[in-house]
């Protein structure tokens, strides 16, 4: 998911969102989580790092813009939570940042860029749990690339891509590559 | 990050601010309802001391406890020890129980050193001798970065802060330490003391000397006192408990002439009314309560970093 350096479409990898469709992407997201919050009442974003947390910041932007709603936003680290912290050197680790108030009783939406094995979300639930006690968790992700190991699902979709397990799904965001894009590359789709 | 910490030389700047950017992302952890993550479970930290030691044995307790992991305390007296078992087979004792890392505070220089190349499991220095004490380097360099950088500041090195380490540097393996870690770390340390309480090799380590405590104080940003160690001490290294007070003691008067934001350390035990005065150590200034916290944040950090991720390559293995 996050590459060394910045992929260029053409050349690493087959463009399938783009700037315009990232934006439309997160504007309809919006709109669901208002729909499905009845209104976005108790409703916090956290953003999974890296790129989980621009998209939940923009999110809770285009939630204000629509109604506005002043949504509290933050990030929460999973590292410690991972279930394949032994298959690699120690990791260095990611920004919790919680809102002021905290979980308890709020409805905690859950922001990733890519969901594809399941594995990041269940180590979410597991860091959420620690940090109190939510009346409900959703999930919105820009990417679901398919193949989920654990029994986890999205609430919120922005692209179903359909992918083979040997390619790389990457999502580059300006807040962290300097600009947006979603490009696949591996098997078959180099161009 | 290699895979013992002997010593704060084996720290590059960028090992050094991983542990102090892990430690600021762990230190969230004290104001938590639940103050524990499961990175460590099942993994078994051995707390091998053959010092006294309260702060030091209790913070890598906690430290390890808040990771999941078990830990095992086993100190000198009451053991085997006692009944004169060497250092090594008390390492094979514990290499057989499965230990993944041994903490380890002995009397000897080089203790450590010796157990690393005994046991599977890292080994992480406690103090050993008049040696070294890294871990107590890396809390006094996140101490000092949190209060003079800001809480918060990442990827941030101690560039350009002046520090004096005052008094008994030739006992001191927490001075050690630190003139090695700090200038890793971009600051000026300068040495403060009589003569006969600087090492023979003081000349060859990256820092100034100086004789004169009140000419440091007001170019200095952050003052760190030692404890006078008097069970090291087997000869008069200074007239009188009191004459080194006078000359080297930090009391209100000299406290006054620090410039406007600077920091008082002491790395504990204190001596009140020898190397520090009561109302120094209990002013503002003072961070000692601090050190203490932000050690258990630290000593986190490194256990994460040494046991959290895959098992280092064997090597070294008990012959």
């Amino acid at each position: 998911m996050c590459a060394t350096r910045i992929p260029v479409a053409g050349r690493d990898g087959l463009a399938v969102l783009d700037a315009e469709e990232i934006r439309r992407a997160l504007t309809r997201i919006a709109h669901e989580i208002l729909e499905r919050t009845r209104g976005g009442d108790g409703v916090i974003l956290l953003g999974i790092p890296t790129r989980g947390v621009p998209l939940a910041r923009r999110l809770a932007a285009r939630i204000g813009e629509f109604e506005g709603l002043d949504v509290p936003c933050g990030s929460l680290d999973v590292t410690m939570h991972r279930d394949d912290l032994r298959l690699h050197p120690a990791r260095a680790l990611g920004r919790t940042e919680l809102p002021p108030g905290g979980v308890d009783g709020k409805t905690v939406v859950l922001v990733d860029d890519v969901l594809y094995s399941g594995r990041t979300v269940r180590a979410a639930l597991d860091a959420l749990n620690d940090l109190g006690r939510p009346r409900a968790v959703q999930l919105a992700v820009l990417v679901d690339r398919g193949h989920r190991e654990l029994p986890i699902r999205a609430d919120y979709v922005g692209k179903n891509l359909p992918t083979s397990q040997r390619e790389v799904v990457h999502v580059l965001l300006t807040e962290v590559d300097g600009q947006d894009g979603v490009m696949i590359a591996g098997e078959g789709r180099q161009p | 990050m290699k895979r013992h910490l002997i010593s704060a030389a084996d720290l590059s700047r960028g090992d050094a601010l991983l542990i102090l950017d892990t430690a600021e992302e762990l230190a969230s952890l004290a104001d938590r309802p639940i103050k524990k993550l499961p990175t460590l479970r099942g993994r078994t930290v051995v707390n091998l001391f053959y010092e006294d030691s309260t702060r030091t044995r209790i913070s890598f307790e906690a430290a390890a406890k808040r990771l999941s992991a078990d830990v095992i305390n086993f100190s000198a007296k009451g053991s085997s020890v006692a009944k004169g078992e060497s250092l090594k087979d008390t390492a094979l004792t514990l290499e057989a129980m499965g230990a993944d890392a041994v903490v380890i505070r002995h009397g000897a220089s080089g203790a450590a050193h010796r157990l690393a190349g005994w046991v599977r499991g890292s080994v992480l220095n406690a103090g050993d001798g008049t040696h070294e004490h890294p871990t107590q380097a890396l809390l006094d360099a996140f101490t000092i970065r949190r209060r003079l950088k800001g809480a918060g500041a990442r990827d941030a090195g101690l560039d350009g802060l002046r520090v004096t380490i005052v008094g008994d540097v030739l006992h001191s393996r927490v001075a050690r330490s630190n003139v090695l870690l700090l200038s890793t770390l971009g600051a000026e340390v300068t040495l403060a003391a009589p003569p006969t309480l600087l090492p023979l090799a003081v000349g060859s380590w990256p820092c100034a000397v100086s004789y004169d405590l009140d000419s440091e104080l007001p170019k200095s940003d952050v003052v760190m006192m030692l404890r006078v160690q008097q069970e090291r001490m087997t000869a008069a290294y200074f007239p009188s408990v009191r004459e080194y007070s006078r000359r080297y003691g930090l009391d209100a008067a000299r406290m006054a002439r620090l410039p406007g934001p600077a920091i008082v350390m002491h790395p504990g035990p204190m001596n009140r009314g020898v190397e520090i005065a009561a109302e120094v150590a209990d002013s503002v200034r003072s961070t000692i309560v601090e050190q203490v916290a932000n050690g258990v944040t630290t000593r986190m950090a490194v256990l994460y970093l040494l046991l959290g991720g895959m098992e280092f390559p064997a090597t070294g293995v008990a012959q």
